[in-house]
Parts: structure tokens; sequence; C-alpha cells
């Protein structure tokens, strides 16, 4: 016998949208001096829900000279303790405000309230919780005593976590004594302007953090800034490519956070049941929208078919809608745009002789949704298997030995995450290190913590964030000149 | 003087453990710093360097997975080798870079204790640059720096050998597999180098020495797909760094273009973490 499940929705009383923002320069709002502004849509339900100002030039020249006069004046000047006492201060706001956070995200981004509230937003606090501490600790970063920060950095961030993506980012930089000037993803921009107000709750001194909206124009002008010291990004590998050559010959510092194709291995002696949590987990997160998602689950043999069985018989629970509905598992893509992208490389899966098995369930009117979907009998050539599709998509594919398990998991240019599941230990710890990810996830998948450094290996980046070793993205050494490495972190 | 006429030796590349002259077929005229001529050294090629990248990779394999014991023998095994022709490499560097006794000296000696310095580094490395991480729920995580993988530089073209040295060790002593573009105008130390290298049980592949222009050379190792780092050290012109730079953006090579320090000081931990990638482990906890 089945029970329905009563709508549940979390209330969006406590979120109060302006119909318009400006751009958030030394500490205030300011209308964008080209007065051209675009949309930011419910992905849900197609709801215009703000005019997002769109900075020009001379709107990205004042965001980095007040980042500038910030650092000069103010915080490349101010104790660690200090500043370590402001990133407290924004942490605890974080926490305060963390329901209009979450709503504000699920109705910006389109991701359920459940991973809003209980993962974005806890995570973005616990950021500043933790790089808070390291402000006035920093002659223990590892590069030797007395390090410096980098200067002003230009931080550009993805549509898909846009909150804790920003934390990511603002908290280092601001503990190692750097200044920032940051660009939300277009259709994003929400809670990067609602944390602007956290700043001046916490009186952050003004210019310290510039958050500027816009879409691809604004994040050119501030990678190809003069004034502006280091460039952190996270986004697709394209654009990340195009970010490193606009960059060469310059000495400006920069650290990339790209795409990524995960292997999420599963041996015949794993735990089924809790693999196939593992593999949900792993690619049906935030609808799949995860730089780090399982996009390619490798069965071992004897067990692919019960395993893939199994993960239809789960995913038929699965309940996709309303994202602020607080038992929905998937919500929505955050735009047509992505939807096109997810559904082009859906046909290349059918086209190119793979087997789809779509969840069954009701798709609602408006908005824009992808139900989960498995392809089976992939080939290593197909595109499904090679490119990344940000979807909820899971390419099968199959292998028989461990290492034909580590040919087929390394044999992509990404190197961001992977998931192994087997009840041997010897195996894990081996084939953790055959692996070449920057990120493993063993008998677990898709978790995050500040004090564990995320990043790449090969096309998906360089760099960590999290952790002591993403310090180094916004130090330099105390007898480091212009001489540190560029994207060396 | 002996009327004995002497043997000559003919300058080659060191690829893939083996001697090959260039593919090209061509050579270009070494002098010392009073312009006599020394020999003609190997101008390598595009070709020549992609042999380099394939023996490189196949080095990367064994190199990368070998234990930290035995890299930090094997680089102590170069230094024991390199002492045995100290005043070879002593004849080398003054004639290619003009020294006196006692600084060519000085240099040399330097040189083979930087090999043993970081030769000692290489089962303590991972214990600085690594660390458990206590995340916020029952897993059990820690970081460990892994190699980069294959790696091409360009060495310094002033300082021959110290500098060379400086460059390779701790590239390799992490696990990478490195191909080197020798000073061009200077590259009979890094030649003689190589024949320490094939005689130290250092495996094939795992260091490789090309000779020849880097402007040449080095634009077809930047875009190589399968060279995953570049470092500039030895790169002096702006323009040909920017166009190394441009060209390792395709594949998002790592990059390192650090300024020349004064190499007989003892160096900081900077080029040791410089081509190592952090890989973090999780693993729930439970009974």
């Amino acid at each position: 016998m089945t029970f329905e499940y009563a709508p549940a929705p979390e209330s969006r009383a406590i979120v109060s949208i302006a119909s318009s923002y400006g751009l958030f320069i030394n500490g205030e709002f300011v209308d964008p001096t080209g007065g051209t502004a675009f949309k930011t849509v419910n992905p849900a339900t197609e709801e215009v829900l703000a005019e997002i100002s769109e900075a020009n030039q001379s709107d990205v020249n004042a965001a980095v000279n007040s980042a500038r006069r910030a650092y000069d004046r103010v915080w490349s000047v101010m104790s660690g303790r200090d500043r370590a006492k402001y990133l407290f201060r924004i942490a605890r706001l974080l926490q305060e405000r963390s329901r209009e956070f979450a709503v504000l995200e699920t109705l910006d981004n389109g991701k359920p309230i459940r991973e809003s509230r209980d993962i974005d937003v806890p995570l973005a606090a616990a950021h500043f919780f933790y790089h808070a501490g390291w402000a006035d600790k920093l002659d223990y970063a590892g590069l030797g005593p007395n390090p410096r920060a980098l200067g002003v950095a230009g931080q550009i961030i993805p549509w898909n976590f846009p909150l804790l993506m920003l934390a990511w980012k603002i908290a280092p930089a601001l503990a190692c004594g750097n200044t920032v000037v940051l660009k939300p993803a277009e259709t994003t921009s929400l809670t990067a302007l609602l944390f602007a107000e956290v700043c001046q709750q916490a009186e952050l001194p003004p210019g310290v953090v510039n958050i500027i909206t816009g879409a691809g124009d604004t994040g050119r002008m501030i990678v190809e800034h003069k004034g502006i010291d280091k460039i952190a990004f996270t986004g697709s590998t394209e654009v990340g490519k195009s970010i490193a050559r606009a960059l060469a010959g310059t000495r400006r510092k920069l650290t990339l956070e790209l795409g990524g194709k995960a292997a999420n291995i599963v041996f015949d002696d794993a735990p089924i049941d809790q693999a196939v949590e593992g593999i949900v987990d792993g690619i049906f997160f935030n609808q799949g929208h995860v730089c780090c998602a399982g996009s390619r689950l490798l069965l071992q043999e004897s067990i692919a078919e019960e395993t893939i069985d199994a993960l239809k018989r789960r995913l038929q629970t699965l309940r996709l809608g309303d994202p602020l509905d607080k038992n929905t598992d998937i919500g929505a893509v955050n735009s047509r745009e992505q939807l096109n992208k997810i559904t082009e490389l859906i046909k290349s899966g059918d086209d190119e002789g793979a087997q789809r098995w779509t969840a069954p369930c009701d798709i609602p009117d408006k908005g824009w949704w992808c139900a989960p979907t498995i392809f089976t009998n992939v080939t290593q050539a197909h595109r499904i298997a090679r490119e990344e599709i940000f979807g909820p998509v899971l390419s099968v594919l199959t292998f028989r030995t461990p290492d034909e398990a580590v040919e087929k998991a390394n044999n992509t240019p990404f190197g961001l995450s992977a998931g192994i599941w087997t009840e041997k230990g010897s195996r894990i710890l081996w084939l953790a290190g055959q692996l070449r990810a920057g990120v493993i996830w063993a008998n677990t998948f898709n978790r995050f913590d500040p004090t564990s450094p995320f990043g790449g290996f090969k096309e998906s980046g360089f760099g960590r964030e999290g952790g002591i070793q993403g310090l180094t993205a916004y130090l330099r050494s105390a007898t480091d000149g212009d001489d540190q490495a560029k994207g060396m972190s | 003087m002996s009327d004995r006429v002497e043997v000559r030796k003919t300058y080659k590349l060191f690829i893939g453990g083996a001697f090959p002259r260039s593919e090209s077929g061509r050579t270009y005229e070494v002098h010392d710093t009073d312009d006599k001529f020394l020999a003609n050294a190997a101008k390598g090629s595009r070709k020549d360097a992609r042999d380099a990248v394939l023996a490189a990779r196949k080095g990367f394999d064994a190199w990368s997975t070998a234990t930290a014991y035995n890299r930090g023998q094997v680089l102590y095994r170069v230094a024991e080798v390199m002492e045995g022709r100290r005043e070879q490499f002593i004849a080398d560097v003054q004639a290619a870079e003009g020294l006196g006794d006692k600084k060519s000296a000085r240099v040399i000696d330097t040189a083979i204790d930087r090999l043993v310095w970081y030769a000692g580094w290489s089962d303590k490395y991972a214990q600085v640059l690594g660390n458990t991480n206590p995340v916020a729920g029952p897993y059990f995580n820690f970081s460990i720096p892994e190699p980069t993988g294959v790696v091409a530089a360009v060495a310094p073209q002033d300082s021959s050998l110290l500098g060379l040295v400086s460059v390779l060790a701790p590239i390799v002593v992490t696990g990478n597999a490195i191909i080197v573009i020798a000073s061009t105008t200077r590259p009979i130390p890094a030649i003689t180098l190589t024949e320490v290298l094939a005689t130290s049980d250092v495996p094939p592949g795992v260091i490789n020495v090309l000779t020849g222009d880097p402007g040449e050379i080095a634009p077809w190792l930047a875009s190589h797909g399968d060279v995953n780092a570049i470092d500039l050290t030895g790169v002096t012109s702006t323009e040909l760094a920017k166009k190394l730079e441009i060209e390792a953006a395709g594949t998002i090579k790592r990059v390192r273009r650090p300024a020349q320090p004064n190499w007989l000081a003892t160096p900081d931990l900077s080029r040791l973490g410089a081509f190592v990638e952090t890989k973090t482990v999780w693993h729930p906890l439970g009974a």
C-alpha cells in the first residue's frame, strides 16, 4: 500500500525580495552606471523574482578601486585577530538568517529546500567559522612566518551552489587578508546580494567585499582587470581555459575549479543498498548540477543487473516537484539553457545507442525539469560517458577486474572526484592511490567540509578550496616576491 | 701535455634512458665563455619532444608508484655518482660558465649537496604537506600530496648545473617524471649529468634531457596533451613565457614561472610543493 504525501511547502514569507537590486560597491548598494538590468527567475515557476543590475566596465573599475582602497587602508593593516572577528560575525549572521537564505536560494536556484536548508547554508556558515579562526594563525599555514595576502581577488562563481561557492571564495580570501570583487552567476544573484546585507550588518569595512552582478561580459572585465591580483573561478572547463589564456604572461595568480566526470565504482562485495543510496546521492543531489557528481557509474559485471534493478526501484520513490516542499528530492533545473544542454546530451545518448530509462514522475506544467535518467549499455566512446552533463543523468558502464575499473575511471581529461564501494579495506586504499582525482569518497559520496580541501587533478582545475591547502590560494610567503607560481597554490 | 690525441665525446639527448641523436639530424655549436669551440650539441626538435613525453609517461607510471624510500635512495645514488665525477663537473662548469676554481667547486658541491637534501625529502614531504582533516561528521578524512604527472621544464640559462639540479630534483623527488630543456648555450654540464643519471638506477623515462632552443621545443611541450605541468624557470623572455602559458591553458596545465633565486642559497619548500596535487580521501566511521 502506498501513502500519498500531503504538500509540505516551506513558507516563503521569511524572505522579502526587492523588485530591483543595485551593485554592492564600497559597502553600499549603488545603481549601475550603464543602467542596464536583467531578470532573475524562479526556475520552478518561471516567475520573475527581481531585476538584477548588469555591471559594465566603469562599475567593475569602481568595485576594483573600492577593493584596492579597502585593502591598502584597512584590511591589509588590520590585525589577524580583528579580521577573524568580522568573519566570525559573518558566520553567526549566516546562522541567524539561515532559513531566509535557504528559502531565497531555493527560490532563485530551484534546488530542494531540504538541500539548501541542510547543506548549502550550514556549510556556508561553517566555511566562514573555519576560516575566521585562521586569520590570526597564518604563520602556521605552511608558508613560513609572516605570509602576505595577494591583494585584490576577483572571484567568479557558478549557479549550482550560489551561497556556498560564495563562502568558499570569500572566507579564505578575507581570512588571508585579501579584499574581493565577487560576481555571482547571472541566474542566481539573490543570495549573494543578501550576503551583501550581512556584510553591512557585520559592519565589515566598506570595500572589503564588493559584489557585482552580470553575465559573461562582466566576468571577462574582472578577469582582464589589471587592478586585480588574483582570479578564482569555479565553472566550466571551457571558460577556465579562456581565463588561463587571458592571464598568460601577467603573473596574476589563478585558481580554477572546473568540470568533472567522476567515476563511482561499485565492486561485487559492496553493500548494495548502501551503494544505491550513494549512487543516488552522487548523481541526483542538486539535480546533478554538481561538478564532482558521480556521473559515470562503474559496476562490476557480476552485480550490474542486480544493482541497476535496485537503483531503478529506488529512483521510483524520488519525488520531483516544488523545490520549497520539504519532501522534494529533485528540484528544478536552474535555467532553460541548462535544460536544453541536458536534453541535447540525453538525445546524444539515444542516438549513439545507449539504453535509456527515465524515472516515472509527473513533470510540473511550468518551470524547467528533468526526471532522473539512467543510461545502460554505455561505451567509453559515447558523449554521455565523456562530457559533463551537469544534470540528473547517470551513465552506467561495467568492468570485470580492479585494473579495468582503474583504467576506465581514469579515462577522462577530468580528475575532480571518484567514488569507491567495497567492503575490502586494502582495495579501497589501493584504488584511492590509483585514481587520478582530487577527492575520493569511499563508501560515501558528495561529502563536503570546510576543513577538507576540495579541487581537481588534470583538466578539473588547480588549487584547492578548504583546509590548510586552500589557504595557499590567497597567500604568498614573506620571501616570495612576484616569483610565486601563477596558478600554483 | 701528452702527445696523445684525446677521444672526444659526441653529445646527445637523453630520452627514455637512452642517448639518441636528435631525430632532426641537427646540431649546434657550443662554445666556452672565451668563445672557444667545445662541441656540437644535438638540436632537439618537435619529434624529440614528443618522444620524450612518451618516455616520461612510461617513466611516471613506474616512478610514481615506487616507494618514497626507493625514490630517496635513487636520488641519493645520483649524488653519489656525481661525487665520483666531481672533477669532470667542475671542468664542465668552468668551461660553460667561466667560473674560477673556487667558485666552480662551490657550485658543484652545492649541486651535489642539494640532491642529497632533496633525496632526504622523499619520505618527509608528504608528512609536511599532508594531514588529516577533522571533518564535522562520522568520517575519517586525510589529504596527501600526489605527483602531478609529466612535467616539462626549461632549465636556467645561466646556472647550467646547479640551476638545473635545483629545478629537477624537487620535481622528481615528489614522484613526477620530467622533460627538461637544458641551458641552450651551456648544455654540456647537463649532458654530463645524463651520464650520471643513466648509471644511477633512475628508471628510464623519469628524467629526460633535451638540448636545443627552448623557443622551438617548449611550445610543443606546453601544448602537448600528455604533459601535465610546465616549469618556466629558465624562460627569460616575457613573450615566450606568455606564448607557453597560452599553449598550456589548452589542457589546464599547471604553470610555474618563478624568478631565479640565488641558486647557492638553501631553498625553501616552494618547489617541493609546486607539482603535487592534494588528494583527499573520505571514509565513514562506524562499528
